[in-house]
Protein backbone atom coordinates (compact mmCIF):
# COMPACT_ATOMS: atom_id res chain seq x y z
CA UNK A 1 0.00 0.00 0.00
CA UNK A 2 0.95 3.66 0.00
CA UNK A 3 1.38 6.57 2.94
CA UNK A 4 -1.55 8.36 3.65
CA UNK A 5 -0.86 12.60 2.42
CA UNK A 6 0.94 14.40 5.12
CA UNK A 7 2.77 17.66 5.44
CA UNK A 8 6.80 17.12 4.87
CA UNK A 9 8.62 19.29 7.48
CA UNK A 10 12.84 19.34 6.79
CA UNK A 11 14.79 20.62 10.17
CA UNK A 12 18.06 22.22 9.50
CA UNK A 13 18.64 22.28 13.41
CA UNK A 14 17.72 21.11 16.48
CA UNK A 15 15.82 24.13 17.52
CA UNK A 16 13.91 23.94 14.20
CA UNK A 17 12.61 20.73 14.86
CA UNK A 18 11.86 21.40 18.62
CA UNK A 19 10.05 24.25 17.45
CA UNK A 20 7.91 22.36 14.45
CA UNK A 21 7.48 19.69 17.13
CA UNK A 22 5.90 22.35 19.82
CA UNK A 23 3.90 23.64 17.01
CA UNK A 24 2.36 20.41 16.01
CA UNK A 25 2.60 18.18 19.07
CA UNK A 26 1.01 14.61 18.29
CA UNK A 27 -0.36 15.36 14.83
CA UNK A 28 3.31 15.16 14.00
CA UNK A 29 6.00 12.45 14.12
CA UNK A 30 10.19 12.71 13.93
CA UNK A 31 11.15 11.10 10.67
CA UNK A 32 14.87 9.16 11.63
CA UNK A 33 15.79 6.36 9.81
CA UNK A 34 12.41 5.40 8.85
CA UNK A 35 12.92 1.63 9.45
CA UNK A 36 9.85 1.14 11.95
CA UNK A 37 7.64 4.36 10.59
CA UNK A 38 7.62 4.55 7.02
CA UNK A 39 6.49 0.78 6.98
CA UNK A 40 3.63 1.49 9.53
CA UNK A 41 2.80 4.14 7.12
CA UNK A 42 2.97 1.93 4.02
CA UNK A 43 0.45 -0.05 5.89
CA UNK A 44 -1.76 2.91 7.04
CA UNK A 45 -0.91 1.59 10.36
CA UNK A 46 0.16 4.99 11.20
CA UNK A 47 -1.22 8.21 9.25
CA UNK A 48 0.57 11.52 10.59
CA UNK A 49 -0.33 14.54 9.57
CA UNK A 50 3.72 16.04 9.86
CA UNK A 51 6.52 14.38 9.20
CA UNK A 52 9.76 16.13 10.98
CA UNK A 53 12.88 15.19 8.89
CA UNK A 54 15.83 15.26 11.71
CA UNK A 55 18.21 13.15 9.18
CA UNK A 56 19.98 16.56 8.72
CA UNK A 57 20.74 17.11 12.40
CA UNK A 58 24.61 15.93 12.05
CA UNK A 59 24.43 17.52 15.57
CA UNK A 60 22.77 14.26 16.38
CA UNK A 61 25.02 11.74 14.76
CA UNK A 62 28.33 10.74 16.67
CA UNK A 63 30.15 8.94 19.48
CA UNK A 64 31.83 10.06 21.73
CA UNK A 65 33.70 8.68 24.60
CA UNK A 66 34.78 10.06 27.82
CA UNK A 67 34.59 8.59 30.94
CA UNK A 68 31.11 7.28 29.75
CA UNK A 69 29.87 6.50 25.81
CA UNK A 70 27.63 9.56 24.39
CA UNK A 71 25.69 8.34 21.59
CA UNK A 72 23.85 11.00 19.54
CA UNK A 73 20.33 9.71 18.82
CA UNK A 74 20.52 10.06 15.09
CA UNK A 75 23.78 7.92 15.19
CA UNK A 76 22.74 5.18 12.75
CA UNK A 77 23.44 0.88 13.25
CA UNK A 78 26.24 1.03 10.87
CA UNK A 79 28.51 3.53 12.17
CA UNK A 80 28.11 1.50 15.66
CA UNK A 81 29.53 -1.32 14.17
CA UNK A 82 32.12 0.73 12.38
CA UNK A 83 33.16 2.45 15.56
CA UNK A 84 36.24 0.73 17.51
CA UNK A 85 35.97 2.48 20.61
CA UNK A 86 32.65 0.64 21.50
CA UNK A 87 34.22 -2.56 20.68
CA UNK A 88 36.48 -1.84 23.22
CA UNK A 89 34.56 -0.82 25.82
CA UNK A 90 30.73 -1.81 25.04
CA UNK A 91 31.61 -4.92 23.80
CA UNK A 92 28.13 -6.16 23.99
CA UNK A 93 26.20 -3.51 21.61
CA UNK A 94 28.83 -5.14 19.08
CA UNK A 95 27.49 -8.56 19.57
CA UNK A 96 23.74 -7.44 19.35
CA UNK A 97 24.14 -5.92 16.32
CA UNK A 98 24.21 -8.73 13.91
CA UNK A 99 21.30 -9.57 14.99
CA UNK A 100 18.82 -6.38 14.17
CA UNK A 101 18.17 -6.57 10.65
CA UNK A 102 19.79 -6.88 7.60
CA UNK A 103 22.51 -4.56 6.60
CA UNK A 104 20.09 -2.35 4.89
CA UNK A 105 18.21 -1.61 7.34
CA UNK A 106 21.23 -0.83 9.68
CA UNK A 107 22.52 1.73 7.11
CA UNK A 108 19.86 3.38 7.51
CA UNK A 109 18.38 2.95 11.21
CA UNK A 110 18.77 5.19 14.32
CA UNK A 111 19.91 4.27 17.75
CA UNK A 112 17.59 7.34 19.04
CA UNK A 113 14.55 5.55 16.67
CA UNK A 114 15.17 2.54 17.93
CA UNK A 115 14.25 3.56 21.31
CA UNK A 116 11.96 5.88 20.70
CA UNK A 117 10.02 3.11 18.77
CA UNK A 118 10.29 0.43 22.13
CA UNK A 119 9.29 -2.23 19.92
CA UNK A 120 9.35 -4.94 23.30
CA UNK A 121 11.45 -7.37 20.95
CA UNK A 122 13.73 -5.02 19.96
CA UNK A 123 17.72 -5.76 20.63
CA UNK A 124 18.84 -2.19 22.13
CA UNK A 125 16.52 -1.46 24.84
CA UNK A 126 17.51 -4.58 26.73
CA UNK A 127 21.05 -3.72 25.80
CA UNK A 128 20.32 -0.16 27.59
CA UNK A 129 18.08 -1.09 30.12
CA UNK A 130 21.62 -3.70 31.05
CA UNK A 131 23.81 -0.86 30.56
CA UNK A 132 22.49 1.23 32.59
CA UNK A 133 22.20 4.06 30.20
CA UNK A 134 20.92 7.10 30.44
CA UNK A 135 18.55 8.92 27.66
CA UNK A 136 18.26 12.79 27.67
CA UNK A 137 15.33 14.56 26.36
CA UNK A 138 14.69 17.63 25.33
CA UNK A 139 11.29 19.86 24.17
CA UNK A 140 11.95 23.40 23.11
CA UNK A 141 11.13 24.57 26.75
CA UNK A 142 13.44 22.17 28.59
CA UNK A 143 15.60 19.54 28.90
CA UNK A 144 15.25 16.04 30.91
CA UNK A 145 17.32 13.02 31.84
CA UNK A 146 15.73 9.94 32.21
CA UNK A 147 17.33 6.34 33.43
CA UNK A 148 16.39 3.28 30.62
CA UNK A 149 14.93 1.89 33.68
CA UNK A 150 12.10 4.35 33.65
CA UNK A 151 12.40 5.37 29.97
CA UNK A 152 10.35 2.07 28.51
CA UNK A 153 6.53 1.93 29.50
CA UNK A 154 4.84 -0.54 27.41
CA UNK A 155 4.37 -2.19 24.21
CA UNK A 156 5.65 0.80 21.65
CA UNK A 157 5.34 3.30 24.38
CA UNK A 158 7.73 5.46 25.97
CA UNK A 159 8.01 8.60 28.48
CA UNK A 160 8.53 11.13 25.13
CA UNK A 161 5.87 13.61 25.24
CA UNK A 162 4.71 14.55 22.22
CA UNK A 163 7.21 17.95 22.40
CA UNK A 164 9.77 15.94 23.16
CA UNK A 165 12.88 14.34 21.23
CA UNK A 166 15.28 11.81 22.65
CA UNK A 167 18.69 13.55 21.46
CA UNK A 168 21.03 11.83 23.20
CA UNK A 169 21.75 8.10 25.15
CA UNK A 170 24.92 8.30 27.92
CA UNK A 171 25.80 4.82 28.58
CA UNK A 172 28.46 3.88 31.65
CA UNK A 173 31.27 2.36 30.77
CA UNK A 174 31.55 -1.28 32.79
CA UNK A 175 33.60 -1.59 36.21
CA UNK A 176 36.94 -3.51 35.91
CA UNK A 177 36.86 -7.21 35.66
CA UNK A 178 33.47 -7.25 33.89
CA UNK A 179 32.16 -9.49 31.71
CA UNK A 180 29.24 -9.25 29.16
CA UNK A 181 27.20 -11.06 26.46
CA UNK A 182 24.17 -10.74 24.02
CA UNK A 183 22.50 -14.13 23.17
CA UNK A 184 19.08 -14.55 20.81
CA UNK A 185 16.95 -17.01 19.17
CA UNK A 186 15.26 -15.64 16.36
CA UNK A 187 13.72 -17.78 13.72
CA UNK A 188 16.08 -16.28 10.96
CA UNK A 189 19.05 -13.96 10.67
CA UNK A 190 17.42 -10.96 11.81
CA UNK A 191 14.35 -11.73 11.96
CA UNK A 192 12.73 -10.29 15.84
CA UNK A 193 13.72 -11.95 18.72
CA UNK A 194 11.69 -15.06 20.19
CA UNK A 195 13.71 -14.04 23.26
CA UNK A 196 17.37 -12.59 23.78
CA UNK A 197 18.94 -11.58 26.94
CA UNK A 198 21.68 -9.37 27.26
CA UNK A 199 23.82 -10.52 30.58
CA UNK A 200 26.36 -8.63 32.83
CA UNK A 201 28.53 -9.52 35.56
CA UNK A 202 31.21 -8.19 37.34
CA UNK A 203 34.18 -10.23 39.57
CA UNK A 204 34.99 -8.97 42.34
CA UNK A 205 38.88 -9.26 44.01
CA UNK A 206 37.71 -12.30 46.41
CA UNK A 207 36.56 -14.16 43.00
CA UNK A 208 32.93 -13.24 43.77
CA UNK A 209 30.49 -11.59 42.06
CA UNK A 210 30.20 -8.39 43.31
CA UNK A 211 27.32 -6.58 40.12
CA UNK A 212 25.42 -8.81 37.96
CA UNK A 213 22.03 -7.48 34.97
CA UNK A 214 20.09 -9.61 33.20
CA UNK A 215 18.19 -8.41 30.95
CA UNK A 216 15.59 -9.79 28.08
CA UNK A 217 14.02 -8.79 24.96
CA UNK A 218 10.84 -10.61 23.39
CA UNK A 219 9.25 -11.46 26.24
CA UNK A 220 7.33 -8.99 28.01
CA UNK A 221 5.97 -5.49 26.58
CA UNK A 222 8.74 -3.73 27.50
CA UNK A 223 12.46 -4.86 28.07
CA UNK A 224 12.55 -7.03 31.02
CA UNK A 225 15.08 -6.80 34.25
CA UNK A 226 15.36 -10.01 35.89
CA UNK A 227 16.11 -7.93 39.60
CA UNK A 228 16.09 -10.93 41.84
CA UNK A 229 17.89 -13.36 39.35
CA UNK A 230 20.47 -10.84 38.88
CA UNK A 231 19.96 -10.27 42.92
CA UNK A 232 20.88 -14.33 43.35
CA UNK A 233 24.36 -14.47 41.64
CA UNK A 234 25.87 -11.69 44.39
CA UNK A 235 28.28 -12.64 46.84
CA UNK A 236 29.48 -15.91 45.74
CA UNK A 237 31.24 -17.11 42.42
CA UNK A 238 29.31 -17.96 39.63
CA UNK A 239 29.24 -21.59 39.42
CA UNK A 240 26.96 -23.94 37.33
CA UNK A 241 25.21 -24.23 40.45
CA UNK A 242 24.42 -20.21 40.90
CA UNK A 243 23.81 -20.02 37.01
CA UNK A 244 21.20 -22.48 37.39
CA UNK A 245 19.40 -21.09 40.37
CA UNK A 246 19.51 -17.39 38.60
CA UNK A 247 17.43 -18.65 35.80
CA UNK A 248 15.35 -20.56 37.35
CA UNK A 249 14.28 -17.54 38.90
CA UNK A 250 14.62 -15.79 35.63
CA UNK A 251 11.59 -17.96 34.52
CA UNK A 252 9.69 -17.92 36.80
CA UNK A 253 9.36 -14.14 36.87
CA UNK A 254 8.85 -14.12 33.26
CA UNK A 255 5.67 -14.23 31.72
CA UNK A 256 5.84 -14.29 27.95
CA UNK A 257 3.02 -13.05 25.70
CA UNK A 258 3.88 -15.53 23.25
CA UNK A 259 3.44 -14.87 19.30
CA UNK A 260 3.15 -16.30 15.97
CA UNK A 261 6.24 -18.24 16.31
CA UNK A 262 6.36 -19.06 19.72
CA UNK A 263 4.19 -19.84 22.47
CA UNK A 264 4.73 -18.65 26.45
CA UNK A 265 6.13 -21.90 27.53
CA UNK A 266 8.33 -22.10 24.66
CA UNK A 267 9.34 -18.34 24.94
CA UNK A 268 9.44 -18.92 28.44
CA UNK A 269 12.16 -22.25 27.91
CA UNK A 270 13.86 -20.74 25.57
CA UNK A 271 14.82 -17.79 27.65
CA UNK A 272 16.01 -20.02 30.49
CA UNK A 273 18.53 -22.04 28.17
CA UNK A 274 19.88 -18.39 27.15
CA UNK A 275 20.01 -16.92 30.53
CA UNK A 276 22.07 -20.52 31.38
CA UNK A 277 24.68 -20.00 28.42
CA UNK A 278 24.78 -16.14 28.63
CA UNK A 279 25.66 -16.14 32.24
CA UNK A 280 28.45 -18.48 31.87
CA UNK A 281 29.76 -17.45 28.78
CA UNK A 282 29.60 -13.72 30.50
CA UNK A 283 31.67 -14.71 33.96
CA UNK A 284 34.32 -16.54 31.42
CA UNK A 285 34.58 -12.92 29.97
CA UNK A 286 35.34 -11.36 33.53
CA UNK B 1 -3.26 19.03 0.70
CA UNK B 2 -0.58 17.87 -2.07
CA UNK B 3 2.32 20.63 -1.35
CA UNK B 4 4.96 19.56 -3.17
CA UNK B 5 8.82 19.68 -3.23
CA UNK B 6 11.62 20.26 -6.19
CA UNK B 7 14.22 18.00 -5.78
CA UNK B 8 17.55 17.76 -7.51
CA UNK B 9 19.10 13.94 -7.02
CA UNK B 10 22.20 12.32 -8.63
CA UNK B 11 21.01 9.07 -10.00
CA UNK B 12 23.65 6.86 -11.72
CA UNK B 13 25.40 9.66 -12.36
CA UNK B 14 23.24 11.76 -13.54
CA UNK B 15 21.85 15.11 -11.95
CA UNK B 16 17.77 15.38 -12.31
CA UNK B 17 15.35 17.75 -10.91
CA UNK B 18 12.04 16.87 -10.25
CA UNK B 19 8.87 17.84 -8.01
CA UNK B 20 7.21 15.14 -5.62
CA UNK B 21 4.62 15.08 -3.23
CA UNK B 22 5.88 13.80 0.39
CA UNK B 23 4.39 10.79 0.55
CA UNK B 24 6.11 9.37 -2.98
CA UNK B 25 8.28 6.24 -1.75
CA UNK B 26 11.49 6.52 -3.23
CA UNK B 27 11.39 3.21 -4.91
CA UNK B 28 7.82 4.47 -6.72
CA UNK B 29 9.99 7.88 -7.90
CA UNK B 30 12.75 5.30 -9.03
CA UNK B 31 10.33 2.94 -11.72
CA UNK B 32 7.47 5.60 -12.31
CA UNK B 33 9.14 9.23 -13.08
CA UNK B 34 12.46 8.12 -13.45
CA UNK B 35 11.30 5.37 -15.43
CA UNK B 36 13.68 2.59 -14.15
CA UNK B 37 11.78 -0.23 -13.86
CA UNK B 38 14.98 -2.16 -12.83
CA UNK B 39 14.34 -1.66 -9.12
CA UNK B 40 11.38 -4.06 -8.34
CA UNK B 41 9.07 -3.96 -5.39
CA UNK B 42 7.99 -6.76 -3.63
CA UNK B 43 6.56 -6.39 -0.20
CA UNK B 44 6.49 -2.24 0.73
CA UNK B 45 7.90 -3.01 4.11
CA UNK B 46 11.47 -3.71 4.25
CA UNK B 47 11.67 -7.16 4.32
CA UNK B 48 12.16 -8.49 0.94
CA UNK B 49 15.20 -6.48 -0.47
CA UNK B 50 14.03 -6.26 -3.87
CA UNK B 51 13.94 -2.62 -3.85
CA UNK B 52 17.42 -2.21 -2.62
CA UNK B 53 19.32 0.17 -4.17
CA UNK B 54 22.63 2.39 -3.44
CA UNK B 55 21.81 5.67 -1.43
CA UNK B 56 24.96 8.04 -1.40
CA UNK B 57 27.05 4.80 -1.59
CA UNK B 58 25.20 2.45 0.89
CA UNK B 59 22.87 -0.72 0.31
CA UNK B 60 19.32 0.61 1.40
CA UNK B 61 15.81 0.00 0.86
CA UNK B 62 14.29 2.18 -1.39
CA UNK B 63 10.66 1.36 -0.49
CA UNK B 64 11.52 2.71 3.41
CA UNK B 65 13.06 6.27 2.45
CA UNK B 66 10.36 9.35 0.76
CA UNK B 67 12.14 10.54 -2.64
CA UNK B 68 11.75 14.20 -1.05
CA UNK B 69 14.20 12.70 1.28
CA UNK B 70 16.69 12.11 -1.67
CA UNK B 71 17.42 15.64 -2.38
CA UNK B 72 20.75 16.80 -2.74
CA UNK B 73 21.45 13.12 -2.39
CA UNK B 74 23.11 10.41 -4.70
CA UNK B 75 21.05 7.10 -6.15
CA UNK B 76 22.36 3.82 -7.64
CA UNK B 77 19.69 1.43 -9.35
CA UNK B 78 20.63 -1.44 -11.08
CA UNK B 79 20.68 0.02 -14.61
CA UNK B 80 24.14 2.02 -13.35
CA UNK B 81 26.21 -1.60 -12.58
CA UNK B 82 26.95 -2.17 -16.12
CA UNK B 83 29.75 -0.42 -18.18
CA UNK B 84 27.96 0.13 -21.51
CA UNK B 85 27.76 -3.45 -22.56
CA UNK B 86 30.31 -4.51 -20.38
CA UNK B 87 28.28 -6.71 -17.34
CA UNK B 88 29.63 -6.12 -13.91
CA UNK B 89 31.57 -9.03 -12.63
CA UNK B 90 28.60 -9.77 -10.24
CA UNK B 91 26.24 -9.53 -13.05
CA UNK B 92 28.61 -12.00 -15.01
CA UNK B 93 29.05 -14.40 -12.74
CA UNK B 94 25.05 -14.51 -11.99
CA UNK B 95 24.83 -15.42 -15.86
CA UNK B 96 27.42 -18.00 -15.58
CA UNK B 97 26.56 -19.58 -12.31
CA UNK B 98 22.82 -19.62 -12.58
CA UNK B 99 22.60 -17.20 -10.14
CA UNK B 100 18.53 -16.33 -11.09
CA UNK B 101 15.64 -17.87 -12.58
CA UNK B 102 12.68 -15.41 -12.36
CA UNK B 103 15.16 -12.63 -12.01
CA UNK B 104 12.47 -10.46 -9.19
CA UNK B 105 15.30 -10.93 -6.55
CA UNK B 106 17.89 -10.06 -8.85
CA UNK B 107 17.88 -6.12 -8.86
CA UNK B 108 18.29 -5.96 -5.28
CA UNK B 109 20.55 -8.75 -4.82
CA UNK B 110 23.04 -7.00 -7.42
CA UNK B 111 23.05 -3.89 -5.90
CA UNK B 112 23.25 -5.64 -1.97
CA UNK B 113 26.43 -7.64 -3.19
CA UNK B 114 28.12 -5.25 -5.35
CA UNK B 115 28.71 -3.17 -2.55
CA UNK B 116 29.69 -5.95 -0.32
CA UNK B 117 32.23 -7.25 -2.88
CA UNK B 118 33.67 -3.40 -2.94
CA UNK B 119 34.11 -3.23 1.05
CA UNK B 120 34.85 -7.39 1.41
CA UNK B 121 36.62 -8.84 -1.43
CA UNK B 122 37.67 -11.96 0.19
CA UNK B 123 34.38 -12.92 1.79
CA UNK B 124 34.16 -16.95 2.87
CA UNK B 125 30.52 -18.68 2.01
CA UNK B 126 29.38 -17.37 5.98
CA UNK B 127 29.75 -14.05 5.37
CA UNK B 128 28.21 -14.33 1.85
CA UNK B 129 25.28 -15.61 2.84
CA UNK B 130 25.06 -13.35 6.05
CA UNK B 131 24.83 -10.48 3.95
CA UNK B 132 22.17 -12.04 1.89
CA UNK B 133 20.02 -12.25 4.53
CA UNK B 134 17.75 -9.39 3.24
CA UNK B 135 17.05 -10.51 0.25
CA UNK B 136 14.67 -12.53 -0.34
CA UNK B 137 14.80 -15.34 -3.51
CA UNK B 138 11.94 -17.77 -4.15
CA UNK B 139 13.25 -19.55 -6.85
CA UNK B 140 16.49 -20.22 -6.77
CA UNK B 141 17.49 -21.98 -3.18
CA UNK B 142 20.10 -19.37 -2.77
CA UNK B 143 23.37 -21.87 -3.30
CA UNK B 144 23.83 -20.71 -6.71
CA UNK B 145 23.81 -16.80 -6.14
CA UNK B 146 26.57 -17.74 -3.02
CA UNK B 147 28.51 -19.46 -5.74
CA UNK B 148 27.80 -16.59 -7.99
CA UNK B 149 28.99 -13.75 -5.38
CA UNK B 150 32.18 -16.28 -4.59
CA UNK B 151 32.92 -16.48 -8.22
CA UNK B 152 32.85 -12.48 -8.96
CA UNK B 153 34.93 -12.11 -5.73
CA UNK B 154 37.72 -14.34 -7.25
CA UNK B 155 37.42 -12.75 -10.47
CA UNK B 156 37.43 -8.96 -9.27
CA UNK B 157 40.82 -10.40 -7.24
CA UNK B 158 42.55 -11.27 -10.36
C1 LIG C 1 12.76 -5.89 7.77
C2 LIG C 1 13.04 -5.24 9.08
C3 LIG C 1 13.55 -6.01 10.11
C4 LIG C 1 13.80 -5.44 11.34
N1 LIG C 1 14.32 -6.22 12.32
C5 LIG C 1 14.62 -5.68 13.53
C6 LIG C 1 15.20 -6.45 14.57
O1 LIG C 1 15.45 -7.64 14.43
N2 LIG C 1 15.45 -5.83 15.75
C7 LIG C 1 15.19 -4.50 15.95
O2 LIG C 1 15.46 -3.98 17.01
N3 LIG C 1 14.68 -3.74 14.98
C8 LIG C 1 14.38 -4.28 13.78
N4 LIG C 1 13.84 -3.48 12.80
C9 LIG C 1 13.53 -2.07 13.11
C10 LIG C 1 14.76 -1.19 12.98
O3 LIG C 1 15.66 -1.49 14.01
C11 LIG C 1 14.46 0.32 13.02
O4 LIG C 1 15.55 0.96 12.43
C12 LIG C 1 14.35 0.99 14.35
O5 LIG C 1 13.44 0.27 15.16
C13 LIG C 1 13.79 2.39 14.23
O6 LIG C 1 14.82 3.32 14.02
P1 LIG C 1 14.68 4.43 12.89
O7 LIG C 1 15.80 5.34 13.05
O8 LIG C 1 14.50 3.77 11.59
O9 LIG C 1 13.36 5.18 13.38
P2 LIG C 1 12.05 5.68 12.61
O10 LIG C 1 11.38 4.57 11.92
O11 LIG C 1 12.37 6.90 11.83
O12 LIG C 1 11.19 6.14 13.87
C14 LIG C 1 10.57 5.22 14.75
C15 LIG C 1 9.64 5.99 15.70
O13 LIG C 1 10.40 6.76 16.64
C16 LIG C 1 10.13 8.15 16.49
N5 LIG C 1 11.44 8.81 16.61
C17 LIG C 1 12.52 8.60 15.82
N6 LIG C 1 13.58 9.29 16.28
C18 LIG C 1 13.16 9.95 17.38
C19 LIG C 1 13.81 10.81 18.32
N7 LIG C 1 15.12 11.12 18.20
N8 LIG C 1 13.07 11.32 19.34
C20 LIG C 1 11.76 10.99 19.48
N9 LIG C 1 11.10 10.18 18.63
C21 LIG C 1 11.79 9.65 17.61
C22 LIG C 1 9.49 8.30 15.13
O14 LIG C 1 8.66 9.44 15.08
C23 LIG C 1 8.74 7.00 15.01
O15 LIG C 1 7.53 7.07 15.69
C24 LIG C 1 13.56 -4.05 11.55
C25 LIG C 1 13.06 -3.26 10.52
C26 LIG C 1 12.80 -3.84 9.28
C27 LIG C 1 12.25 -2.99 8.19
S1 LIG D 1 9.88 -3.77 -1.58
FE1 LIG D 1 11.34 -2.81 -0.33
S2 LIG D 1 12.05 -4.42 0.87
FE2 LIG D 1 10.43 -5.38 -0.21
S1 LIG E 1 15.11 -15.67 -9.04
FE1 LIG E 1 13.00 -15.65 -8.65
S2 LIG E 1 12.93 -14.68 -6.72
FE2 LIG E 1 15.03 -14.94 -7.02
Amino acid sequence: MKPAPFKYVIARTLDEALAAKAEYGDEARFLAGGQSLVPTMNFRMAMPAVLIDINPLTELSGIKANGVTRIGAMTRYRMLEADAGIGERLRIIHEALPHIAHPQIRNRGTLGGNLSHADPASEMPAIMLALNATLYLRSAKAARQIAARDFFVGALETVIAPDEMLTEIVVPHLPANSGACFMEVARRQGDFAIAGIAAIVTRGADGTCTRARLTYCGVAQTPFYADDAAQSLIGGPVTPAAIKQAAALAMEALDPPGNSHADPSYQRHVAGVLTRRALATAWART
Amino acid sequence: MTDSHTIAVTVNGVRTEKSVEPRLLLSDFIRHELMLAGTHVGCEHGVCGACTILFDGFPTRSCLMFAVQADGHEIATVEGLSKGETLHPLQQAMHDSHGLQCGYCTPGILMTMSAFLDSNPSPDEHAVREALSGNLCRCTGYQHIVDAVLLAAERMRT
